[in-house]
């Protein structure tokens, strides 16, 4: 359970839908397009990690990873 | 075949899964059983109507057309009983495909950004309040025809910067290409002649005095080469914008008001949860998608197993792909808070909806200020719901009856 949370958003399969930013507003960025990456190194804060998995789960293309470290 | 200026009226559909027909008075009214008895006899079926048309039935076959703009083009976006020339309806990028698609597409992006939707959200919440003004007294009121209706319209006007007043007009035409125009080019055509001459005229004031609109914006941008677009491409992708965010919207706040009146549990949840109200909207948005949008075969592939043919049409149903029970559990249920959903009503791939955060921003709005001012409502048993045909599904009629029930 300590091990920390890395998102990641794939700039191939991200169109824009910004559902990640909706509802993960600290872990994720938009460019002047709307399409969205990681914030920082895209390293998920304690507390947050549940908001990096609803994230993942409401992609519509797929374009999230949550990686375990 | 067919006479092109004449309207066809179409024999009803006694065989859904060798001859569906998504104008068919049946599909219009509740196309949920239709779906589900298409999805179980197979991922993709196919019409001989509309010249020859497939759909797909499943999450799975839609996705699989949407990212694959090699065998599937957008150059034809709306199933018709004629294939209108090419160019003659160009609206840019939605009707364009890759390479061409993606420097269109980023042009029209960077004004519809969620923080761009933000600075509008005053003049939308004014504009729904405007409107319950102007019927809360009476007690009753069709939702549809003075409310859900014109929220869009307003909303778009205001960032194109031409005037709200002019409403009607936009909504008529979108009425002749979108409903009218399947059946009747005449119609079709008549609309985008007087859609070009009315945006012809926007454009021409703004080359002496830019103004800070959507409209500037396009005729000051740029391609990659510096150059200026022409004329032709930002008319059309005014038409687009205007075309595409306007009925589109109305059915998704007007289904929405729809389900609240008459499941109370649920308008009860969001009064009690206002926090609650983005998810219920994306719930609302998988549950009665409005947009059904085409692709052209132009390239003999296999979809799930089922070979499709160049020179046929697809209707590329959004909305059943989110009724899908595969992807969704309890898919047919509308399960106000549900947490994963990955509905795919602004499309998939390439072609995502531009305007999804301004739909969204529309709808959050809408059911935030309705529900404030009038949390008790219900269908008015006098009255007749009516849902609009075609390539876009939502309610067009909607008597309600305001205040608590005696």
């Amino acid at each position: 359970m300590s091990e920390r949370l890395r998102v990641h958003v794939d700039p191939e399969k991200c169109q824009g839908h910004a559902r990640c930013k909706a509802l993960a507003p600290e872990l994720f960025e938009l460019d002047e397009y709307g399409n969205a990456h990681e914030a920082g190194d895209g390293t998920v804060p304690p507390g947050l990690e549940d908001k990096a998995w609803l994230a993942k789960a409401n992609c519509p293309e797929i374009a999230i990873d949550v990686t375990e470290e | 075949m067919t006479d092109v200026n004449q309207p066809t009226a179409h024999p009803p559909v006694t065989d859904w899964i060798h001859d569906f027909d998504h104008t068919d008075p049946q599909w219009t009214e509740d196309p949920f059983p239709i779906w589900d008895e298409l999805r179980a006899a197979s991922p993709v079926v196919h019409t001989e109507r509309f010249l020859g048309c497939y759909l797909p039935t499943t999450y799975e076959a839609v996705r699989e057309i949407a990212n694959d703009t090699q065998h599937f083009s957008s150059r034809r976006i709306i199933v018709r009983d004629v294939r209108p020339e090419v160019a003659r309806n160009a609206a840019p990028p939605i009707t364009s495909d890759p390479p061409e698609h993606k420097p269109a597409k980023q042009l029209l992006l960077p004004p519809f950004t969620p923080d761009a939707m933000k600075k509008l959200e005053p003049r939308v919440r004014a504009i729904c309040n405007e409107l319950i003004d102007e019927f809360i007294a009476d007690g009753k009121v069709d939702a549809a025809a003075r409310y859900s209706k014109y929220i869009p319209v307003r909303a778009i006007a205001h960032m194109l910067g031409i005037p709200e007043s002019d409403s009607d007009l936009f909504i008529n035409w979108i009425h002749m290409i979108l409903e009218l125009g399947i059946k009747d080019e005449s119609k079709l055509l008549q609309a985008v002649q007087e859609m070009t001459a009315y945006f012809s005229g926007h454009i021409e004031t703004r080359k002496n005095k830019p103004s800070d609109d959507l409209i500037s914006y396009l005729m000051n941008a740029r391609d990659k080469q510096g150059n200026p677009l022409e004329d032709s491409h930002v008319l059309g992708s005014l038409r687009l914008l205007l075309i595409a965010g306007i009925d589109t919207t109305w059915s998704a706040i007007g289904s929405s008001l729809w389900h609240l009146a008459k499941t109370p549990a649920d308008r009860a949840r969001l009064i009690a949860e206002p926090g609650l109200i983005p998810t219920a909207v994306e719930e609302l948005l998988r549950a009665y998608s409005p947009v059904t949008m085409a692709r052209e075969v132009v390239k003999e592939t296999t979809v799930s197993g089922c070979p499709v043919k160049p020179g046929n049409m697809v209707l590329l149903s959004f909305p059943a792909a989110n009724r899908d029970p595969k992807m969704f559990p309890n898919a047919d249920k509308v399960v106000i808070d549900r947490r994963e959903n990955r509905h795919a009503a602004f499309g998939l791939g390439i072609h995502r909806c531009v305007g999804s955060n301004l739909a969204r921003m529309e709808m959050q709005v809408a059911l935030e200020e309705w529900l404030k001012r009038i949390p008790d409502f219900r269908l008015d048993p006098a009255g007749t719901v009516t849902w609009s045909q075609g390539t876009v599904r939502g309610p067009r009629q909607l008597p309600f009856l305001l205040g608590k029930a005696m």
